[in-house]
């Protein structure tokens, strides 16, 4: 017997969704599909799709190339559709970074001066490291949905009305 | 003589060591006991007795459950083998009990909680799960992979039982850190996901950054899991934690949490049935299909139903001492609101 293993995409997503049978309501399960969310985003928003007190995932419509960002602490990226390369740079201004305590990642006014420490190729599947410090830029080719693994920050945008179900 | 949820918080903490029987002389198993629980096995079933009550499972369920709970040190929370008995994980104890989260044994008083030292409750249930496993059954695979665990006793499967899950300190594949799986180390392709994308991220680090830069196909890594609902750490950010599973047939456990959790819906499909934590009484049914996204609130037990192998990423908050937060009621139940 031959399999399929079903993955989904912007373009072909079936949804699930939340039957209650007790004395509750949908809406406490946050539920929502990256694709549908990511199909409705503009390019590079990063729209939260799960929180956990200051963590979040964060769906992000990739097409293009990114602005570049740089974080305090690590984060990751997992390519869900599409295919991408992930640019590193280690910033000359050691101040360039935000200091320790600030969480998430802060968008940088361009390419930034430092030295090349290397690229990533991936695609579907494949899980990235954004590792601390290092400014980041991804450039999609094609139509592609970016999961990043992060904290609250500057630019994660909550908008839970316009993406559950409730 | 039994303990009520408002007595549970001042249980002593029992240090004990297990007792086991000499070999039945029919069957051949073993019975164990701790503290006042007796576990005896036969052919078709696990037998549980307390002090207030006797509970029968069927033993392969039984087994599937109670290998989770061994392999994750009683994980986080709610560990209910069903409806009636299960384990509570308070980190540095753990209780067992019986119908102390099911409505009817409350109300009847027949529900009854011991406490352990979570050593010698870890050594009785591996010491069990090592005599009760026979040749030919592993409880941490899919029904149709594997033999049958009924019957007298046959043999034994001891690395089925020790099976390790893979922690990753910071993120797969960076050097020290836990490393992808291959045919080399033993992880082949499972028959469910044969279709699945073997390639590896190309990663290229200049000189001077070599060990820095890191990616790997999480795709790949899950098609080669060997074990179902049995998740892996990939990745850490800080207290997030990404523990990513490979999912068929049922959750052997209705998990009940007792911080809240995420499900992200990775590939094909899982319906889990959600109850309430403390009454079992049920709440919902969520399904979830690829590119799903649902939490699972902190005052609710779930167990999943995955027709085919499935992908899971569950998202977890390592956070230390989060329970006593949500169980205080600090922090709110359900993780945002619109
Ligand atoms: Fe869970």
């Amino acid at each position: 017997m031959s399999v399929t293993t079903v993955f989904g995409s912007i373009d072909k997503f079936e949804k699930g969704g939340v039957e209650i049978t007790g004395n509750e309501e949908a809406r406490d399960y946050l539920f929502s599909n990256m694709y549908e969310v990511a199909g409705n985003a503009q390019p590079w928003e990063r729209i939260v799709i799960a929180k956990n007190l200051e963590n979040t995932v964060e769906v992000i419509r990739a097409e293009g190339d990114s602005p570049w960002y740089i974080c305090s602490h690590d984060e990751t990226a997992l390519l869900m559709q599409g295919s991408m390369e992930v640019r590193f740079i280690q910033p000359a201004d050691s101040g360039l970074a935000p200091p320790e305590e600030n969480e998430g990642s802060v968008k940088l006014t361009g390419e930034p001066e430092g030295e090349v420490m290397g690229h990533v190729k991936a695609t579907r599947g494949h899980l990235v490291l954004l590792p601390a410090g290092a400014a980041y830029q991804f450039r999609a080719g094609e139509l592609s949905v970016i999961l990043l693994q992060t904290l609250l920050g500057d630019e994660s945008i909550e908008k839970w009305a316009e993406i559950c179900q409730h | 003589m039994a303990a009520t949820a408002e007595q549970i918080t001042d249980l002593p903490v029992l240090t004990e060591a297990h007792r086991e029987s000499a070999p039945h002389p029919v069957n051949g198993y073993k019975r164990f006991e701790i503290g006042s629980f007796r576990f005896e096995r036969d052919e078709y079933f696990a037998r549980i007795q307390c002090p207030t009550v006797t509970h029968v499972m069927d033993v392969e369920n039984f087994m599937r459950s109670m290998i989770r709970d061994v392999a994750w040190g009683f994980f986080y929370g709610w560990v209910n083998f069903d409806e009636v008995f299960g384990t509570v994980n308070n980190y540095d104890s753990v209780d067992v009990f019986m119908g102390a989260y099911n409505q009817a044994y409350k109300d009847s008083g027949t529900d009854f909680t011991e406490r352990f030292e979570p050593g010698v409750l870890q050594a009785c249930f591996k010491g069990l799960m090592l005599d009760w496993t026979n040749a030919g059954f592993n409880p941490f695979a899919a029904p149709l992979e594997t033999g049958s665990g009924r019957g007298p006793k046959n043999g034994s499967n001891d690395e089925a039982v020790n099976f390790q899950r893979e922690l990753a300190d910071r993120f797969v594949s960076l050097p020290g850190d836990t490393p992808i799986r291959s045919d080399e180390n033993g992880r082949p392709v499972n028959r469910q996901f044969a279709d699945v994308d073997q390639s590896e991220p190309e990663v290229h680090a200049e000189a001077g950054f070599e060990g820095q830069l890191a990616a790997f196909n999480l795709f790949k890594y899950l098609s080669r899991s060997p074990v179902t609902w049995n998740p892996s750490i990939v990745s850490i950010v800080r207290s997030s934690a990404y523990c990513p599973t490979s999912e068929e047939h049922i959750l052997p456990v209705d998990h009940g949490n007792d911080r809240v959790e995420w499900f992200i819906q990775m590939s094909d499909e899982i319906t889990w049935r959600v109850a309430d934590k403390d009454s079992a009484a049920p709440m919902s049914v969520v399904t979830m299909k690829a590119g799903d996204v649902a939490c699972m609130p902190a005052d609710i037990r779930h167990r999943g139903f995955s027709p085919k192998r499935s992908m899971l990423l569950v998202w977890e908050n390592l956070t230390p001492g989060l329970e006593k937060r949500y169980a205080s009621g600090e922090l709110p139940p359900v993780p945002a609101t619109f």
